[in-house]
């Protein structure tokens, strides 16, 4: 099923908000999601698995390493769905 | 020189309260912290009540932090918070800040619930927060982390009595010139069907279902075991001219402790009670105290048909006489059996003792057993003397660890 990369955004920043405490009016495309928004690794964990079962796509660990800022994930998200 | 170590701050979450204040004027009170349990799984169980925290964390952190600790380690943080702002927030040389925090089971809880999420959706649903939260240490590493204290981070593990041990391990740490300032003590969360079905399998827990708040009842003729509980406590331990230079509010001073074993068996009191008897001197002597000096004790007491004579037997034959004019309170009657967290709330009610010079009340005495011989504090809080006055605080663990603190007015 195709995802539009809006949507995928917008479900990031709810599962971003909910492992992190970030509030979603900051989670941007171009944040870092270590250095701009507070997930660690093992946090960075949860969002991955959030992420898989919300959007019905398998993210492999050696592309969580790529996934720097919330644009690559959302790359990687909609591309995957298609 | 010796360092002399003082306690300059306190913090709590008990059954009673959120904080040392509501706890202990509840604790004077005689108010009882045990209810019956909502969980449905409490029918599987042949006990239906236990004493949670009278605060669930949740009102005291934010949802976000909540999520990657397990029960316990967020008991250590709220405590630890409030006994390190009691304490003056104190400017500390982070090398010379040390945590010592004990707990008895761990993150038992987080255990049971991420295997019950591995049975339900395999491996990739268990959180990755999983072995920070069930880390027996956890506790004491957020706390560590929490207050960057870099001269040693610990956990002493030794079943109910734990939380006495760490306060002992701090009390060394600062003495022997390793730290300035320990945050210490013990914390405990097992409220929780498997702990309390293998607690109910010993026969080592109450069943009085149809009045729970009567259940723990130390010293009562009646008494059928005790009454299991959660929450933490936590002291600030601090080298007294540390303490004295910064102007700290000083409640009074650590003078010593004593540890033995009893090497007889893994969960019963040895009836002789030699391992409490020479941990009593040990303590006595470590703070060169003579038995006269004793005028309050904090008994372990858990309400056990055994555990309660046998202790009050050692108490008797360590003291001699001069257990006569020491006031036993036996405040598990009230707040449960916190486990590892068990030697560090009571430690806080030491302090408070002293401080107040108020011994607090044993509840649930219908019938005192006429094997215990020492002078219980019964059903009302009673003044201690005034003057240089000392108390002691007495923890005993499944295994034979056996721990006594003992404390003193300045």
């Amino acid at each position: 099923m195709a995802l539009s990369p809006a949507d995928v955004l917008a479900g990031l920043k709810e599962i971003v908000e909910e492992v992190a405490g970030v509030s979603a009016s900051t989670i941007e495309l171009d944040k870092n999601f270590t250095d701009d928004l507070e997930v660690d690794s093992l946090s960075m964990v949860e969002v991955v698995v959030a992420a898989e079962e919300r959007f019905g796509v398998k993210i492999p660990d050696e592309a969580v390493t790529d996934l720097v800022t919330v644009g690559d994930a959302v790359n990687f998200i909609v591309n995957a769905a298609k | 020189m010796t360092r002399r170590v003082v306690v300059t701050g306190l913090g709590a979450t008990t059954p009673l309260g959120a904080d040392v204040d509501s706890t202990w004027a509840a604790l004077i009170a005689g108010k009882s912290g045990v209810r019956l349990l909502t969980e449905e799984w409490r029918e599987l169980l042949p006990v239906h009540f236990a004493a949670r925290v009278h605060t669930e964390p949740a009102d005291q952190m934010e949802r976000v932090e909540m999520r990657r600790l397990d029960r316990s380690e967020q008991f250590a943080l709220v405590a630890s918070r409030e006994a390190w702002k009691d304490a003056g927030s104190p400017d500390v040389d982070k090398e010379r800040l040390g945590v010592v925090i004990a707990s008895g089971i761990g993150g038992v809880i987080t255990l049971l619930d991420q295997y019950d999420n591995l049975r339900e959706k395999g491996a990739r649903g268990v959180s990755p927060h999983t072995v920070p939260m069930l880390m027996p240490n956890g506790p004491a590493a957020n706390v560590g982390l929490e207050l960057q204290a870099k001269a040693g981070v610990h956990t002493p593990v030794s079943a109910c009595a734990s939380g006495a041990e760490a306060i002992g391990y701090a009390l060394e740490m600062i003495r022997t010139n390793r730290a300035d300032i320990i945050v210490s003590g013990g914390v405990e969360a097992a409220i929780h069907q498997l702990p309390m079905a293998g607690f109910a399998a010993m026969k080592a827990l109450s069943t009085r279902n149809d009045a729970p708040e009567r259940a723990s009842r130390p010293y009562d003729r009646d008494r059928d075991g005790f009454v299991l509980g959660e929450g933490g406590g936590i002291l600030i331990l601090e080298e007294y001219e540390h303490a004295k230079a910064r102007g700290a509010k000083i409640y009074c001073e650590l003078v010593g402790q004593g540890l033995s074993s009893d090497g007889y068996h893994i969960a019963a009191p040895d009836p002789d009670g030699a391992g409490v008897q020479r941990a009593i001197k040990f303590a006595l002597a470590d703070a060169k105290l003579s038995t006269k000096d004793i005028v309050h004790l904090n008994a372990h007491a858990t309400s056990t048909p055994a555990g309660d004579v046998a202790e009050a037997h050692a108490l008797r034959l360590a003291l001699g006489s001069d257990i006569d004019h020491v006031a036993v309170s036996a405040t598990k009657s009230m707040t449960g059996h916190l486990l590892g967290g068990a030697g560090a709330i009571e430690s806080v009610f030491i302090v408070k003792a002293l401080q107040e010079r108020l011994a607090p009340p044993t509840i649930n005495i219908e019938n005192l057993d006429p094997a215990v011989t020492v002078d219980v504090v019964r059903d009302k809080a009673r003044p201690l003397p005034a003057g240089q006055i000392a108390a002691l605080n007495d923890s005993f663990g499944f295994g034979g660890h056996n721990v006594v603190l003992a404390f003193a007015t300045l």
